[in-house]
Order: C-alpha cells, then structure tokens, then sequence
C-alpha cells in the first residue's frame, strides 16, 4: 500500500480527506494520475496543469523531495509514504 | 491568498499630513496593514528604522547617490521585525493558542521576541547545525526550539505538517499572507524617508524572494494611494553563488526554480533552497529592469567589512551580499554612476561574529608598558 498524505492547503482538493492509503506500484506521475480520477476535475485542475504537476505544489516520498530524486518519474511502491504540500517556505 | 484593500478610503487617510503626527514604527501605515484592531497590535515597536545616506561607501565604489536603510536597528537586530509584527499581531487577534516559524535564524528571534511580547507560546524551527548565536536569543524570549537535522527545507517541511496537526499560527508558512505584508513597509519607508520620491534602483537580498515582491507591491501602492507619481524603480536582488536559485533562474532566462539541495554559504540567512516567491520575484526582476546577481562568500565577507569601515554599520552577510552586488554592478556599469540606489541592509552583523572571525590576526598586543605601546603605535599608525 502506498500512503499519500495532503497538507491543509490541499485538502480543498481531496474532499477535505487528510490521508488515502492506496495499492499503487509505479511513479509520481502515474500517481498523480490515479487520485485525479479519484477525487476527480477539482484535483485535477488545482494540482495538475497539462497532466504535470504545478509549480506551486511539493511531492516528497518517504521525506525527500522528488525534485532531488526523478522528478515525477520517481518510483513509488508498497511501504511507501507521499506528502503533497504546497510549495511556501522562507520568510 | 492576495490581501487587498479598500484604496479609496486608504487615500483619505494615509496623508503625508497625516503620517507626519504618527509614531515612527511600522504602524504609522496602518491602513495598509491587514489588521482589524490595531489598537491591539502586539508592538514591539518595529521599523522606521534609518535611511542612511552613505557618502564615504559612495565615494569609494563611485557613485554620487547612494542610500542604505539599516534595518539592523530593528528591535531584535532584522528586518523580521517587521512581518513578524502583522503575523503575531493577526494570531492574537484570531485567539490562536501559539505561534511559531520555520526559521534560518532572524526570523526565529523576531518570532519569539514578539511571541513573549504576545504571552504566547512560540515554537521554532531551524536546521540543526545552525550557528548558535542566531538560536540563543530565540531560547532567551522563552521560545521552544526544534532543530531539524536536515537544512532549512527541511525544517520548512516538519513545521508545515506541524503546522497542520495543531491549531497554531507559523508566521512564514499557515498565516503568511500576513506575515508578508508586514515586509512591505520596508518599500513604504524608503519613499516617505525620500520626501516621498522613489530611488532609480533598489537591491534588495533574497533568501525566499518574498521581500522583493514585498517591496514591488509597496510601490505599486503607493502609486494607487497618488503618495508617488510612478514607480520606475528596477528592482534588483542578490543571493549568495552558494545558494542562488532565484538567479540562476534568472540568468536561465526562466521563472522555473530549479531548488539548491544542499546550500553552501556563510550567509545563512539567505541559504533558502526552494524559494516560495522565486518565480514571481524572477517576473518583478524582469519586468521592472532590473538584474539579479549572486556573489562569492569571499566577495560577501569584504563587503561587510567594507560597510563597517565606511558607514559604521555592522551587516550579517545577507547586507554583505546586496553591497557585494553593488560593487560588481558599479564595476561592470551595469549601475552608473549618477543613479539613485538604495540598498537593504537587513540584519545586525552580531547576530553572525563567525564571518569577522578571520579579523581576529589584526589584533595588535602590547606589554603594560606605556614605551613599548608607542612603540607599537609608531610601526602601525
């Protein structure tokens, strides 16, 4: 199973859910793909632009940030645990 | 969320003739501080801080107009102060339990500085490792402080999932809008402190970018409130080369941040790898003329020094940084020389004694004798 977790400032787009634990096996970007036809157009058209992700939305797996692994060609699988988090840091 | 205000109202109120009976805090902007009472502002009495016309830096880089606005005289010694005013201020008036901040160390004392003023709980997260002296004074203001063994990111992201598990107002992450306009009275000062004027080019350092979009929507402001006829003013930012995504971005002819895993510099404050405003501070860059430049540690270090032997003022390196910049700019024309510039100097060299440690060799020492100290005197005078 993987676990995906959303921050607050994603729950508008998940139906207020915290959490999903879902049985995937494939990358980020196939990840992606299967939550948008989970929790439907709302998802999609917040998080999603052309099929890909938005700049101002963060994915880590298992705390490290995709960016610094493949990108969204990272690989995710049983055990693993994904947060989706708006990109806001710094003061 | 982009916090808005009534302007036609503002216009009535926030008159030259009015600022001139207010306090010379950040508060004497009220009307554009996103407050419903404040008469209940948590103040520690922040900004207004001095607009120093740096003739002897001027005269030495070459150029004839030449500004720095020392927020190092802000009550914990940045120019946090500021944002962090409006975010606690806002927590307070939405009854929050605590407050707190993912932090590279300004922002954790302004934090807890204004969370004691507040009675307020404050927790405070940084990446373990950081140097101490940015940590003590946060401890001091009775703040609860986590390091994250990680960097600044990753501190970033524990305290946003913190953030989301309690009911507690983190003032750079859950009630940021705020905190952001609290930055934006750095833009409104440089004009007022100009005879309401507005300075040819301004470098401003970056660390998140958000101070430079800060600055962009003070102007912008000011110029829908008729306080200045228009804004010109390229806007122009500094990183350090060890920690530059926004102007590398830049450079790239790009908005896309492409996030520093691992930042390497001595200005700290700065070492922010994944910045929030990066794109929409590459867009204000580009848009207004400016330029965005990244120095060396070892340009940066002789900057402070610099500062301190020309104008007095002692910078953390982030104020090395944006002077560093101004002298590879003078030195490429890229700056000329009659133009205005005002430069952000935005926290106290004290906070960062590390970066003058290599000083320490020009110490001279003496017998307690008074021949032998003219002696001295004489080889080194």
């Amino acid at each position: 199973m993987v676990r995906v977790l959303f921050s607050s400032a994603v729950r508008a787009s998940t139906n207020g859910e915290k959490e999903v634990e879902l049985p995937f096996a494939g990358t980020v970007a196939e990840l992606m793909q299967a939550l948008a036809e989970r929790y439907g157009a709302t998802f999609e058209s917040r998080l999603m632009e052309r099929g890909e992700l938005r700049r101002y939305i963060n994915v880590y797996v298992d705390d490290k940030d995709i960016r610094f692994l493949q990108g969204a060609q990272t690989r995710v699988g049983d055990g693993s645990t994904v947060l989706l988090m708006p990109a806001v840091s710094g003061g | 969320m982009k916090i808005a205000y009534d302007y036609e109202r503002v216009k009535e109120q926030l008159t030259p003739a009015a600022l001139a009976t207010r306090p010379k805090t950040l508060w004497r902007y009220a009307e554009l501080l996103p407050l419903d009472s404040p008469e209940r502002a948590v103040d520690l009495a922040p900004g207004f801080t001095p607009m120093k016309r740096a003739e002897n830096l001027g005269r030495l880089l070459g150029i004839r107009e030449l500004y720095l606005k020392d927020d190092t005289m802000n009550p914990t010694y940045s120019f946090k102060d500021r944002p962090t005013a409006v975010a606690v201020s806002k927590a307070v008036e939405w009854a929050l339990p605590a407050v707190g901040c993912a932090s590279t160390g300004n922002l954790a004392g302004a934090t807890a500085a204004a969370a004691a003023k507040a009675r307020l709980p404050c927790y405070i997260f940084i990446p373990a490792g950081l140097d101490e002296t940015k940590i003590f004074s946060a401890l001091a203001y009775g703040a609860k402080v986590i390091g994250v063994q990680g960097t600044y990111d990753d501190a970033n992201r524990i305290a946003n999932l913190v953030a989301d598990r309690y009911n507690w107002g983190l003032v750079n992450i859950n009630i940021r809008p705020f905190y952001l306009e609290g930055s934006k009275t750095l833009g409104f000062e440089t004009c007022e402190q100009l005879g309401w004027e507005t300075p040819d080019r301004v470098l401003i350092p970056m660390g998140s970018g958000a101070l430079l979009t800060a600055i962009q929507k003070s102007l912008e402001e000011l110029v829908t409130l008729g306080l200045i006829r228009t804004h010109s003013v390229r806007i122009c930012g500094s990183q350090p080369r060890g920690c530059a995504p926004i102007v590398s971005a830049f450079e790239r002819g790009e908005t896309r941040i492409e996030p520093v895993e691992a930042p390497e510099t001595i200005a700290e404050s700065l070492a922010i790898g994944d910045p929030a405003s990066g794109p929409e501070a590459v867009e204000i860059i580009r848009r207004t003329g400016g330029f965005a430049d990244a120095p060396l540690d070892g340009e940066i270090i002789e900057a402070q020094r610099l500062l301190a032997r020309t104008e007095g003022i002692l910078a953390e390196p982030a104020g090395g940084t944006v002077i560093a910049t101004l002298k590879r700019r003078l030195d490429d024309g890229t700056i000329g020389p009659d133009e205005r510039v005002v430069c952000y100097v935005t926290g106290n060299g004290l906070k960062a004694p590390h970066t003058f440690s290599g000083m320490l060799t020009e110490l001279i020492t003496v017998e307690a004798n008074f021949e032998e100290a003219l002696r001295v005197l004489e080889e080194v005078a």
